[in-house]
Formats: structure tokens, sequence, C-alpha cells
């Protein structure tokens, strides 16, 4: 991967919200290439800003609660210094986004298909028979049966799985460089999720998408991305590609992270456990290693004082020094060659 | 939808059943009827009374007496005014003519009012506007509507003598003719007015609050995923989903201004239903609220079902095949 290849650069970007009229940063000078025709999955618990990033590059945010700083190239414009007129012509023809739940993503009082149409409406300028045309090939290419039917049927009378597809349909409708998933498969039950899955391996293929993968699914990272991003309290604290990361993790938190999940190499034992819970933004110590608190019986010298993130080895970053003293306690180490196969099907 | 309709009409039957029972019931259960008035009136005496008791049939036998009240609703034949010695039909037809007419009239100018309203105060919430807005509401809410109406005759009636003071149509004119038409809307016009400007409450509120919950909902951020612009936004989504329980309220609005005019007729000397209702409760003369009661109630039944039958149309959610 060249510098050629960069479809989306990420420098120094800073999300902060607003609670009691102060802000919090919820990504703090946060910085991440994505290559094209890449899939890159951003991992971490619950609140640590991962949507926030996702939401961020869309410009999704509600402006006056948030405040936003640093640069977003993509296709040599800085999207942060677009108006909301500007992002208009980006979102969904260049950038577009799959949501989490797709129980509520779709408007209950239209059909769907006029649903898949309405990006095309405002991006091409296609004819309505054209668009209704369209709309029926997406929805054939995202694998549902009677397109046809389907495309004049209302979000109530399709089945969970069904619908993500729709909203996978809506994302691709007009055939974005770059894709963020923000939990697609979260809310599905295992059998759809591995479908979906399959899907968007299939359709990132055909048409050359890259996709930011939003989730907190190791499972799913395995299967699908090629590089990972793990991000906590509003930092990514390990960059690295996935297979070499789940067979090596270095950082603290994302060795945590792994061996909390069972495998075959802890069968029997009991999982590892992670004491605490993310901070929330206005109660989050800011100075130093800030996976600290969490990590047990650690001494402070182990830790940076200002840590950054380091490149370990090509393409392999690390934040703080803290991994190289870090150890799971009670817990093989898990260095088999099947690492991969570990975590399919979770 | 069309079997819809008509399952949703059948339920109405016995519906209509027991509604008439009940109105049998609490006009039996009231003491006294059209004669007990007389009772003291020299000159006629006790036995007089009751053989007209028999002859009017208050003396039957309740189940007889119920049964002869129904045979004749089904003929279109709501019984004699004891005091007026009409039909109580032909009472009722003309008044309640005018009673749709001003109903019609609240409702149209509450959504003229209330819709820009509440669209303005969801769309810019928490902003000055909806702020004044809102205490628009309060003010509303608070203010009853006697007192209101009285003020509005007082001033816009009397003081300034913009609009006629009572009545529905100068008595001069053709009826049937455009002058006797634009006549009639003219003597509508205050008191709808009044009715409308404290009817809004409701509608503002919930169009305010709907617009500012469905703001929220995930499917809005789906749409600006497509880069819809936000005008479209509010037009195609938001306000599609927001205007869903007004529509589901429509129907009891209907009902509630039928029976609500009663102070707007009274206190405008307006000569509907409601003004009929009052007097003809002071006089006893019950089988005029009977079949008043019975209309109302008839009303809410029509509202119901066209609010079910609005809503279904507008939500394809609620369409049972």
């Amino acid at each position: 991967m060249s510098n050629d290849d960069i479809l989306l650069q990420v420098e120094d970007l800073t999300t902060s919200f607003r609670i009691d009229e102060q802000f919090y940063p919820a990504n703090d000078h946060i910085n991440l290439d994505v290559y094209e025709n890449e899939i890159v999955a951003i991992v971490g618990e619950s609140g640590c800003g991962k949507s926030a990033f996702g939401h961020s590059i869309m410009g999704m945010h509600h402006q006056e609660q948030t405040k936003i700083s640093g640069k977003i190239h993509f296709k040599g414009a800085d999207l942060l210094s677009y108006s909301n007129t500007q992002l208009n012509k980006v979102r969904g023809k260049e950038i577009s986004m799959i949501f989490q739940d797709p129980l509520t993503a779709l408007n209950p009082l239209m059909i769907v298909g006029k649903q898949i149409e309405e990006g095309m409406k405002y991006h091409t300028k296609l004819s309505k028979n054209k668009r209704k045309q369209k709309a029926i090939e997406i929805l054939n290419e995202v694998k549902i049966p009677q397109p046809e039917r389907v495309y004049s049927q209302y979000p109530h009378e399709l089945s969970g799985g069904m619908r993500q597809r729709i909203v996978i349909a809506i994302a691709i409708a007009c055939e974005p460089s770059l894709i963020i998933a923000d939990e697609p498969t979260t809310a599905l039950d295992v059998t759809i999720q591995a479908r979906i899955i399959d899907l968007l391996k299939e359709l990132k293929r055909r048409m050359k998408t890259s996709i930011i993968l939003i989730t907190h699914d190791l499972g799913v990272v395995s299967e699908m991305a090629d590089r990972i991003a793990v991000m906590y309290a509003g930092e990514f604290v390990e960059i690295g590609e996935v297979k070499r990361f789940l067979k090596n993790p270095l950082h603290p938190y994302s060795k945590s992270l792994l061996y909390s999940l069972p495998s075959k190499n802890n069968q029997g034992e009991k999982l590892h456990v992670i004491k605490g819970v993310v901070p929330s933004l206005n109660h989050l110590q800011r100075q130093g290693c800030r996976f600290k608190p969490r990590m047990n019986g650690t001494d402070d010298s182990i830790h940076e004082e200002t840590p950054t993130l380091r490149e370990v080895e090509k393409g392999h970053w690390v934040r703080c020094t803290c991994y190289k003293h870090f150890q799971i306690e009670n817990s093989h180490q898990v260095v088999e060659e099947e690492k991969d196969d570990v975590f399919q099907g979770q | 939808m069309w079997k819809f309709v008509v399952r949703r009409i059948l339920i109405m039957i016995p519906q209509l059943v027991v509604l008439s029972i009940l109105v049998f019931i609490l006009a039996k259960v009231m003491p006294g009827d059209a004669l007990s008035g007389l009772v003291e009136t020299p000159g006629v005496d006790s036995s007089t009374i009751e053989d007209m008791r028999t002859t009017l049939g208050i003396n039957d036998p309740v189940h007889v007496q119920y049964l002869n009240w129904i045979k004749g609703l089904s003929q279109g034949d709501l019984g004699t005014s004891y005091i007026h010695q009409r039909p109580v039909l032909e009472l009722l037809e003309a008044r309640l003519w005018n009673t749709v007419y001003l109903s019609a009239a609240i409702l149209f100018l509450t959504y003229l009012i209330a819709i820009p309203l509440g669209i303005t105060a969801g769309r810019f919430h928490d902003s000055l506007i909806d702020k004044l807005i809102v205490g628009y509401n309060y003010i509303t809410y608070a203010t009853p509507l006697f007192i209101f109406a009285l003020l509005m005759l007082f001033v816009f009636g009397f003081q300034l003598q913009w609009f006629p003071t009572g009545g529905s149509a100068d008595i001069n004119l053709e009826p049937g003719t455009f002058s006797y038409y634009m006549d009639k809307i003219y003597h509508l016009l205050l008191p709808a007015l009044s009715g409308a400007l404290l009817a809004t409450v409701g509608t503002i509120q919930y169009l305010r609050n709907e617009i500012i919950d469905t703001k929220m909902k995930d499917f809005i951020k789906t749409a600006k995923s497509k880069g819809v612009p936000e005008a479209k936004i509010y037009s195609h989504h938001i306000l599609r989903n927001s205007f869903l329980p007004i529509a589901a309220f429509l129907g009891y609005e209907i009902t509630g201004l039928i029976t609500g005019s009663i102070f707007l007729e009274s206190i405008f000397s307006y000569p509907g239903i409601g003004q009929l209702f009052l007097q003809s409760i002071s006089q006893r003369d019950f089988s005029v609220v009977t079949a008043l009661v019975m209309v109302t109630g008839v009303a809410t039944l029509i509202g119901t079902l066209l609010s079910d039958i609005i809503l279904s149309l507008v939500d394809p959610r609620i369409r049972v095949e």
C-alpha cells in the first residue's frame, strides 16, 4: 500500500460533545488512513468513541452540541471545511452509512423502494423510471428475493435480516467509494449475521469500495477486516493488520479484549475480565495512559507520561510503552497458528 | 382496505345498541317527566295528568317503552317534544346543521392556526419563537372558554361592532341566495374564532412534540446520510410521521366540537343543538334530551370510525388484511 492509495486521511481529529455547557472530547486527536478497497475495523467497548468517529467523517453530529477540529482529507478535499450543503453532495454519493438497527433505520411510512431511490434523486439525473429500475437492480444485488414485489413493500412487512439488506441497499445505491458500517450485524441473530457479512464482503469485492467497520465483535473483524484499529477512551491504542493483530496483540487493552472471549485456548478456564468500565466523557482522566486505571497491579513507571502511537513494526502501531510489561493473568499464551479459525462463528 | 372499513362499521352495531340502552336508562332514572311541572297547576287535576301519561306511554313497562323508542328510532322517528308539541326530528334538523357548520368552521380555523405554529415550534424548538408559541399554548390551555367567548363577544361584538352578536343569519335575507350564505359565514366567524383560538392547544403541543421526537429517530439519520437536504427531510420524512397522532385525533376532535359547542352557542345565542340541549334539560323535555344524547353518541362513534379510517390511510402498519 502506497500513499497514492489513500482514500481517506483523518488527521488530528478531535470531536467534542457538550455536557452541561462544557465540551468534552469523545475523539481526542486521532489519526487514521483508510486505503482504497480495504476494510478497516474499529473496535472497542461501548462508549469508546467509535460511532462518534464514524459520524464525524460524514458530519452527522448535531452542530450546536458538537465541536470538531482537525482535518478529514477525502479525494483531495477537507470535509471538515465543507458546509452542510456541500456535505450533502458527498453524503450518500461518495460516503454512505449502514446503521445498526434495521428496525428503526427505515422510515415506517415509505415503501422501501422509494427509500432506496431517494439518494439517487439528489445525486444523479436519472428519470423516475430509470431510478425504479436501478432500485430493483440493487435489491437484486443485496439478494432480496422477488425484488419487484419487495420494492413496494413497507419496512414492517419485512423481516429483520431483509430490512438490514434494505439498509445496505440504501448505502450502496449511488456506488459510494467509502461505506461506514456502524455495527451492521449487532441487532441481528447469528445465522443472519453470517449472511450479512458475506454480502458485505461480496459487495466490497465487486464494487471496490472501502469500508470502515465499526463493531465490538472480534469474530466479525476476523472474518471481514483487513486492518484493525482498537479504540479506547477516544484514542486509538493499536492499529495493525488483522491477521498479525489476532496472533500477536500488543496493547494491554487489545490483549484484554481478546482474552475475554471464549476460545479453544482458554477452554475450562474463567474468562478474562477487564475491571471497571469505560469512564464517561466528563470523568475521564486525560493525563498519561488512559487504560492505566483498569490494569491490575502494574506500577506507574511502565507507562509513558505522554503516550503516543508508535510504529513498532511495519504497519503495526501501539500507544504507550506499558505493553512491554503486560501479561494476562492465569491465561495461556495464545500463539497458535489457527488463531483465525478461533473466532469463526462468534 | 374496504374489508377493514366494512368490518369497522359492523363493530359499530353492538356499540349502538349499548349506547341506546345507556341513554334510555339515564333518561328514565332522572326524576320527573314532562308532566311533573303541571301537578301544581290550578285547573289540572291529577287524574287528567295520569290519563295523559297513559296516552303518552309513560306508564308502560320499561322494556316496552324501550322497544317502542327503538322502533321509532329505526324509522327516523325521534319522538315528539312535549314542550314544543313538534316532532323532535324537525326541531333537530335546522339546529343540527348550524352546529355542524360551526364545528366545521372551528375545526378549519383550529388547523389553520395550529399546524403552522406546531411545525414552527417543533422545527425550531427551544428557540425564542418556540417559547412564544408554547407560552401561547399555556395561556389558551388555562383560559376557560365561557370567559374567553364572553370577552370576544364584548370586545368585537359590542364595543368594536365588527361582528353580529347573535343568531345564525339575518332574518330578512332569502334563504338559498348568495348573500344569505355570506351572512351565515359572517355570523359564524366570531364564535368559530373564539372556539378555535382555544382549541389549538392540543394540536400544537402534539405536533411540536412529535416533530421533536421524530427528529431524533434513526431513519432521519438514514435520510441525512443519503444526502437529502434538510428541507426535504422535513417534508418527506418528519412531517408525515408527526401528523399520525393529529390524524388519529381528528375524529375525536369532531366529537368534542359537537358537544363542546354548548357554551359557545349559548353565549353567542347561536341556534344550534347545544342551545337546544340546555333548554330541553331545564324544561325536562326528555324526548329531545334523549334524542340529542343519542345524536352526540352516534357522532362520537362516527368520529372514532373516521379516526380509524384516516389513520389506516396514512399509516400502512394499521391496515388490517
